[in-house]
């Protein structure tokens, strides 16, 4: 018996996806920059070649990340993934073990027990046959676990999961339905013929004994059959483009290929490789601070997959990055929301059956430029040589206090700096990116190259990790770009700067824009365990939380971010510490408002514990060409 | 009143009742905090853009409020979204969205959908 009509819905799916799958990577490999092609053809036949496929097995089966953070959920995404993945190897290997002949369809495989009902019944025949039964009840636990988290999340240690689409909702349940189906199918065909192994056969058996295996077996045969037709046919329209996509995305990352700040192919796959997996949400501050899930990362990338309007989820957010942190597929998350906040960036909803299989491209419409500038009344530039640039930023002037301890060190430490914002600069032009406006960003940009330029500097040190970000990313300037903790670090090392230890606890507060923003992590502790006792939090580097003052989020009210800002403050302060450090104006300003500790920025704790031996009081202004020889900042 | 010789300078009224107040409404209705303004102008004393120019956000919302839309079309590009006046204000208005939601509706205006 070679054929059977059921299998004919599975023929269907399998082929049907298969031959999708390759319509899509050509499409999507056709739609990929020149030099990303080129980077992908050098990552597939070059070295990151085996990382990517040891990135396979460690995340697409094994589910490792997701294990690591929260092993029960893990475990239920390893069971069906690489359950079933092990499920479908063993199965092509005893079909072509024990079957009539070698290199069979999948079919064979897949259906094997109906086509040799009497396989498994004594020695190595029968341990496989346990090996399969295995498999299957290991399926089915994780499958148990999918279903009791759709109704109560929290079984798998998850506070909320995400809300599902109709149609993610019919491939759900085709989904839900193959396994046991199979299980019944495979007990009714064992309990006919007396085979089976612990599982198919010990239920075959019971169910013989008081119903018609024989006769029962074909209708679920069937349904096994439908149900992963049904599955694979529905598969690109749902979330369940994950799994082939993801494939195709560990590919194309480890070549080197990243976002960037424009819409692409690469963005593309990122979106459709989301699995919906909902750990984004519990990441999110909005959600635990302020009760908002409709905008996590998740819903804006199925709003993008389904082409509905995404401009409120895209604004509604932080940008903190903390999704970013989390996300077990490595998605990044936040240039694609930066992506679609920018003015013009359009999702056309796909109509009829064959765009959703095939979406097209998102259309950008670029505004109109009249040639008008916006910014005109800008002043001229001043040309005057230095060394070190200092830039403060908006934010920092609104916290004198970080100013003029930035002022004291540079001064202390004998650098020859210039205070380029001194009397108020112009902004560094992130507010407005983040507010989706690039073309009046690149004036300010502009106009601040051209400030820094001109100086002839050779290191520019910032105190704000909003400016840092934009200018190392955003201003193609040919000039070491420096935090002031950076900064600071370099002047300790050098020996320039004398500092005293303070005998005083501090916690540490990771700025976003500085940590995962911008990777500068270690330097802010380094400089605080040289002056300070630097303690623990739960809540230490990439796991840090936001202040809530973040200029990403327009829509919430100040009262949604001062529960952020308290909530945070309450969990960085838990140890009761002396002082809570951060190195951001912003982060400060937000967080002095919410706790009772002393907040102060790392400038002004290094600037407390500036060794100056008695009698000699460093003159202001003596070893800097700046204006304040004329009017010294550090009194002011 | 007019009888009395008592009678309303043209160039000083502020005619509630005729002026054109959809801009306002719009923003009030998509950012209730624009209402709790006191017009007190911190964020007219700490902003980037006040430092060049005239730009005053206190003068903006009272015009906006009146109805005299012209003159904040023309000056409201001006602003560089920094964020200063939204950390120091206190009555926490979210004066970023403010201007968001004004230039938004500038340009709604122009295809008359506000």
């Amino acid at each position: 018996m070679q054929f059977d009509p059921f299998i004919i819905p599975f023929e269907i799916g399998i082929y049907s996806i298969i031959l999708y799958a390759v319509a899509r990577s050509v499409i999507w490999f056709r739609d990929l920059s020149r030099q990303d092609k080129l980077r992908l053809q050098r990552g597939f036949f070059g070295r990151s070649f085996g990382k990517s496929i040891r990135e396979i097995f460690m995340e697409s089966l094994i589910h490792r990340k997701i294990l690591k953070a929260n092993p029960r959920l893990g475990y239920m995404h390893m069971s069906l993934a690489f359950g079933w993945f092990l499920l479908i190897l063993f199965g092509t290997i005893e079909a072509d073990i024990f079957g009539e002949k070698h290199l069979n369809p999948p079919y064979r495989a897949i259906f094997f027990k109906f086509f040799n009902p009497d396989h498994g019944r004594t020695g190595f025949e029968a341990a496989w046959s346990f090996l399969m039964d295995f498999l299957l009840a290991f399926i089915l636990s994780g499958l148990i676990l999918a279903i009791i988290k759709r109704i109560y999340s929290r079984v798998v240690g998850m506070k909320r999961t995400t809300k599902l689409k109709p149609l993610d909702k019919v491939a759900l349940i085709s989904l839900w339905t193959i396994f046991p189906s199979r299980l019944l199918a495979e007990s009714f065909t064992s309990g006919a013929y007396g085979t089976g192994s612990f599982l198919t056969g010990s239920l075959g058996s019971w169910l013989a004994s008081f119903l018609p295996a024989n006769e029962m077996a074909y209708p679920f045969w069937w349904l096994y059959s439908l149900s992963l037709g049904t599955f694979f046919v529905l598969l690109p329209l749902t979330r369940y483009m994950h799994i082939p996509t993801e494939l195709f995305l560990i590919f194309a990352r480890n070549s080197g290929i990243t976002t960037g700040d424009k819409a692409g192919a690469f963005t593309e796959m990122q979106i459709y490789s989301c699995s919906s997996c909902g750990i984004c949400i519990d990441a999110c501050q909005l959600n635990f601070s302020n009760g908002i899930t409709t905008i996590q990362s998740a819903y804006l990338l199925k709003g993008i997959r389904n082409g509905t309007d995404v401009k409120d989820i895209a604004f509604n957010c932080l940008m903190c990055g903390r999704c970013d942190y989390k996300c077990p597929v490595g998605i990044e998350l936040t240039p694609i929301r930066m992506i679609q906040r920018r003015a013009g960036e359009v999702n056309k909803a796909g109509k009829g059956l064959w765009k959703k299989y095939f979406p097209d491209k998102p259309a950008v419409k670029l505004p109109k430029t009249n040639g008008r500038h916006t910014y005109n009344f800008l002043p001229p530039i001043p040309s005057a040589k230095t060394e070190v640039l200092y830039f403060a930023g908006c934010m920092t002037h609104l916290t004198p206090a970080i100013r003029n301890s930035m002022v004291r060190i540079l001064d202390a430490s004998g650098v020859k700096y210039k205070f380029i914002d001194e009397n108020g600069g112009v902004c560094c032009g992130r507010p407005l990116m983040l507010a989706g406006q690039d073309k009046e960003a690149r004036e300010l940009i502009n106009f601040n190259s051209k400030l820094i330029l001109k100086s002839g500097a050779q290191v520019l040190v910032t105190s704000c990790p909003i400016c840092y970000k934009v200018f190392r990313e955003s201003y193609y300037l040919n000039i070491e770009v420096l935090h002031h903790s950076q900064f600071i670090k370099r002047l300790i090392d050098d020996g320039t700067l004398k500092l005293n230890f303070l005998r005083k606890r501090v916690v540490y507060h990771t700025p976003c824009d500085l940590g995962r923003g911008s990777g500068v992590y270690q330097e802010p502790r380094d400089v605080l365990s040289y002056v300070s006792q630097l303690q623990k939090t739960d809540v230490d580097d990439g796991n840090s939380l936001c202040c809530g003052g973040s200029l990403g989020n327009m829509k919430i009210s100040y009262h949604q971010k001062h529960k952020i800002a308290t909530d945070a403050a309450a969990a960085l302060t838990k140890d009761h510490p002396d002082i809570l450090a951060t190195s951001c104006p912003l982060c400060k300003k937000t967080l002095a408002a919410a706790t009772e500790t002393k907040v102060a920025d790392i400038a002004e704790i290094v600037a407390e514990a500036i060794y100056a031996p008695s009698g000699i009081k460093p003159e202001p202004g003596s070893q800097s060409t700046t204006l304040h020889s004329q009017r010294p900042l550090s009194r002011v | 009143m007019d009888k009395f010789g008592f009678s309303i300078l043209k160039g000083r009224h502020i005619d509630y009742d005729s002026n054109d107040r959809s801009v306002a409404d719009y923003i009030s209705s998509k950012e209730p905090s624009f209402n709790v303004c006191i017009e007190c102008g911190c964020c007219t004393a700490t902003c980037t853009t006040g430092n060049f120019t005239s730009f005053s956000l206190r003068e903006l919302q009272i015009l906006l409020k009146r109805g005299e839309n012209d003159k904040v079309h023309d000056v409201i590009s001006k602003c560089m979204l920094c964020g200063k006046c939204t950390l120091v204000c206190p009555r926490g208005v979210n004066t970023r969205n403010v201007i968001t939601l004004a230039r938004e509706a500038f340009k709604l205006k122009i295809k008359n959908a506000v």
